[in-house]
């Protein structure tokens, strides 16, 4: 185990320790022990299968929804193990967002598309639900395109604009972190280099976690990264460090493409 | 002949075979349906909606009664069968991808999709018109409810499956409790296919025949009452076709139209409501 | 941390949030738990019908079989004024219909399911499907009264008639078209059914030929194989399962129908020598005599004849459905 606790100035967001994870009898993670840095983005990457997704999918519990699949080990998210079965898993999930890989949103209006979540767990009257709402796509950089047409379904717009209001609906309930898992694989580069400016500026007040397949990607927009190999954590650091002097040799060769 | 032209003639055979096999049953169907149209349209008249089912013996006569009757039996069973049959299917779709009991379910609703629905009718018969001492509208919509159901559970588990993984999961992540995902995200993601399991229900049920015979039997006059014996168009034409009189058979071939026109007027407006959806 | 909830608490918010939160936790678990349980009530329901079904009809047969005990299967007596009951005549009936009717819709059904995937032009397939699918949506009184009016008088006089000249003096097979060409009976029940079951067995005959992975039939087609060779070697070893299985669906069908069977059978108690003369299934028992039953013996062998029809389709339809779905399932897709 070569990971190395990062250095932040503002203290971890969440701290995984010794992560085992299992779809049935086969292991996806293996002892993983990291911390994520609070309002900084972290970035996972190495190749298909080497359980980066598992590993980001256990912050929200996402696992739960399907029989077989369990988590051992700990991830403390303000002092308290949210692997913990009694912890409610739908608070969890309000507290920690997540943008998937292909554009979801609701099968009803954007607006909402956002107001679903916030309802959720906030009591609020029509304007202050209205300013949120706004609020939100704003921090997303969609206002300006929706903001006449709030009352059409979601999925009436660009696969771009439905990524940013996935990001929008995340960002709406006010969670701590903010879980992207390849959210612009299924994107044009434009669209992409919309969304890579958003996680900059997202990342002041939430802490990131991205998935990504891209190695510039996650050279460009993170602070910190994670090579993942076969379930395994390789190796973290920061960003600048892991790319120009990586420690392994598994490392180099994966991010000089020679392998993956 | 050599092997080469046997093998072209069998398939030649093979091919044309199949030809007329699909000619056999195209032709069957217009046969059907052109006597149906020729004889049920020389019965619709003025007379044919507003005036009752006659007496024996009597000249004239209509099918009011009867269209009331079975747009009422068919009304409660669509009340009926719709949030019974969703429901169930959320069961199936939402948590029954490894309990045994829903495993179960599955099958037995299979078997119901098929099952003889005269059965039914005997079935309800002995739960509802022995015990509350009669034929009646209310039974009729049971009997076809019970045969309803099983259709709107398996279209809408089938459905719901289809919705893609990731949106059902971006549900949760908002932290949605699983009644609103199920609810407000998946169900609304596929409405037009549930939809549509609903009309291939209701379409389904239009023109069972057995089920009625025993359970909301028949009705002379006009009636509203659902707790009493109820007029219906399949019964109807069953007694009417098979009787002496020619004005009876004459409706008895309307109302066999109006039934087909209904039918596959639904079974129409279905594909038309889902490819539109699918595409849109 | 009590029930698990205060743990994550937004430090810029106060308690009044807290509070909201930890309530909407509980409710969520309560309305979780009670969307569970309410929907499983829902499933059950189609499980309570059929228990329901078996355990209504045992009890009202009960009579009945306690009269006549097992013969009741195979007495060759169905007497009203006598109150004298045997389910053979109706056994027999519905189990010729069938056979006749599958007799003519398996070759048939297997010539549309082939024609609309491998021969038919791609324009055509869907309408051409279509149509099969809506003929599958016909109610089947209409077929009866179609069979009663039109199709039984034309038997009479143009088909019966020849059928007698051609194979009437054959041994053994030329019983079965003796007697007077009177259009309805058990012949003609079996022929109107089999139009009612193809569109059934056709639908599911192309299903599970579309589950033939193309690449297998391109390489069949590769080394040289005519469209019929693919069928023959590739397509039906492939969905042979599955073919069973649609034809097993198409009998439960035809088993259990009524109206298509009623109006053309001819309604006679008793078991004739010739398929020309009229029967009666068990399904047309019913429809003709439950409403009129007398109370008691009648009627409660009336239910044991609804027992027995729904035991032999529910095992029937269980057989299909595990054929189609290992059909389906483990040799397609």
């Amino acid at each position: 185990m070569s990971a190395q606790p990062a250095e932040s100035a503002n203290g971890p967001s969440l701290q995984i320790r010794k992560l085992n994870f299992f779809y049935g009898d086969f292991q996806g993670l293996k002892d993983v022990t990291m911390n994520v840095a609070r309002n900084m983005v972290t970035a996972f990457i190495g190749p298909s299968g080497c359980g980066k997704s598992t590993l980001l999918r256990t912050f929200n519990r996402m696992y739960d929804l399907y029989p077989g699949q369990r988590a051992e080990g700990e991830i403390l998210f303000n002092g308290k193990n949210l692997l913990d079965k009694k912890q409610d898993v739908n608070l969890v999930r309000a507290k920690i967002g997540m943008v998937f890989q292909k554009p979801t949103p609701f099968p009803m209006t954007i607006y909402e598309n956002i107001a679903f979540g916030v309802r959720l767990y906030e009591r609020m009257s029509r304007s202050e639900m209205d300013d949120r709402v706004e609020w939100s796509l704003r921090k997303a950089a969609l206002w300006d395109e929706v903001k006449d047409k709030l009352q059409q379904n979601g999925l009436s717009l660009s696969g771009g604009q439905q990524q940013r209001l996935c990001i929008a609906r995340a960002v709406a309930v006010k969670p701590e972190i903010v879980l992207l898992d390849e959210p612009t694989s299924a994107l044009d580069p434009i669209s992409t280099a919309k969304i890579e400016e958003l996680i900059n500026e997202l990342k002041s007040e939430y802490t990131i976690a991205i998935v990504t397949h891209n190695m510039q990607q996650a050279a460009r927009i993170s602070d910190f990264t994670a090579f993942m190999y076969l379930g395994e954590l390789i190796e973290f650091g920061k960003t600048d460090e892991l790319f120009v002097k990586p420690r392994k040799k598994q490392t180099e060769d994966y991010i000089t493409g020679r392998f993956g | 002949m050599d092997l080469y032209s046997l093998r072209i003639w069998k398939n030649r055979i093979g091919i044309g075979l199949s030809m007329l096999a699909m000619s056999f049953g195209l032709l069957a169907l217009l046969w059907i349906l052109w006597t149906l149209f020729s004889k049920g349209f020389a019965a619709f008249s003025w007379d044919f909606f507003t005036q009752d089912t006659p007496a024996p013996g009597s000249e004239g006569g209509g099918l009011r009664n009867a269209i009331v009757g079975s747009g009422l039996i068919l009304f409660f069973t669509t009340l009926v069968s719709t949030p019974v049959g969703i429901l169930a299917g959320i069961y199936l779709a939402e948590f029954g991808r490894v309990s045994r009991f829903a495993a179960a379910t599955r099958f037995v609703t299979d078997i119901m999709l098929s099952a003889p629905s005269i059965v039914i009718g005997l079935f309800v018969y002995a739960l509802m018109v022995e015990t509350l001492g009669g034929f009646s509208g209310w039974a009729g919509s049971l009997a076809l409810s019970l045969i309803a159901i099983p259709v709107v559970v398996r279209t809408t588990e089938n459905m719901l499956k289809l919705v893609p993984t990731s949106l059902r999961e971006a549900a949760f992540a908002v932290g949605a409790p699983h009644w609103q995902v199920s609810l407000k995200v998946t169900l609304r993601a596929v409405k037009a296919g549930v939809v549509t399991g609903v009309l291939l229900a209701i379409a389904r049920v239009t023109g069972e025949t057995a089920p009625l015979l025993f359970t909301a039997l028949n009705n002379q006059f006009f009636s509203t009452n659902m707790s009493e014996p109820m007029g219906n168009l399949p019964v109807v034409i069953f007694q009417f076709a098979m009787s002496p009189y020619e004005n009876w058979i004459e409706l008895a071939w309307g109302g066999a139209l109006l039934i087909a026109l209904l039918v596959l007027g639904i079974n129409i407006a279905t594909r038309i409501i889902f490819r539109t959806k699918r595409n849109g | 941390m009590p029930n698990g909830t205060e743990s994550i608490v937004n430090e810029a918010t106060g308690t009044i949030e807290v509070d909201l939160q930890a309530r909407q936790v509980r409710k969520f678990r309560a309305q979780d738990s009670a969307f569970h349980y309410v929907t499983m009530l829902f499933a059950l329901v189609v499980l309570a019908a059929l228990v329901g079904i078996l355990i209504s009809l045992s009890v009202e047969a009960m009579p009945s079989l306690k009269e006549f005990g097992p013969a009741f299967l195979w007495t060759n007596v169905w007497s009203v004024p006598d109150d004298q009951y045997g389910a053979l005549i109706a056994i027999y009936g519905t189990l010729t219909t069938s056979f006749i009717a599958l007799l003519i819709a398996v070759p048939v059904s297997f010539g549309i399911a082939l024609f609309l995937t491998e021969t038919c032009p791609v324009p055509l397939r869907r309408p051409l499907g279509t149509a099969i699918e809506l003929l599958a949506g016909v109610p089947s009184i209409i077929y009866g009264i179609w069979g009663l009016f039109i199709f039984a008088p034309l038997f009479a006089d143009h088909v019966q008639p020849h059928l007698q000249a051609l194979l009437g003096g054959v041994p053994v097979i030329g019983g079965w078209f003796s007697g007077p060409p009177i259009g309805i009976g058990i012949l003609t029940a079996g022929i109107v059914l089999s139009l009612m079951v193809i569109p059934f067995i056709a639908s599911v005959m192309r299903d599970v030929f579309e589950t033939v992975p193309p690449i297998l039939k391109e390489s069949a087609y590769g080394v040289g194989c005519t469209t019929w060779e693919v069928v023959r070697n590739i397509v039906l070893p492939y969905t042979r399962v599955g073919v069973i299985g649609g034809i097993m669906l198409g009998l439960g069908r035809a088993l259990g129908e009524t109206m298509a069977v009623t109006f053309v059978i001819g309604n006679a108690n008793r078991i004739g020598a010739s398929l020309f003369s009229p029967g009666n299934s068990i399904a047309s028992t019913l429809a003709n005599e439950f409403a009129e039953a007398d109370p008691g013996l009648h009627v409660s062998s009336l239910f044991a004849l609804g027992l027995v029809l729904f035991v032999i389709t529910f095992i029937v339809l269980a057989i299909s459905r595990w054929l189609i779905r290992r059909g389906m399932g483990a040799e397609g897709l």
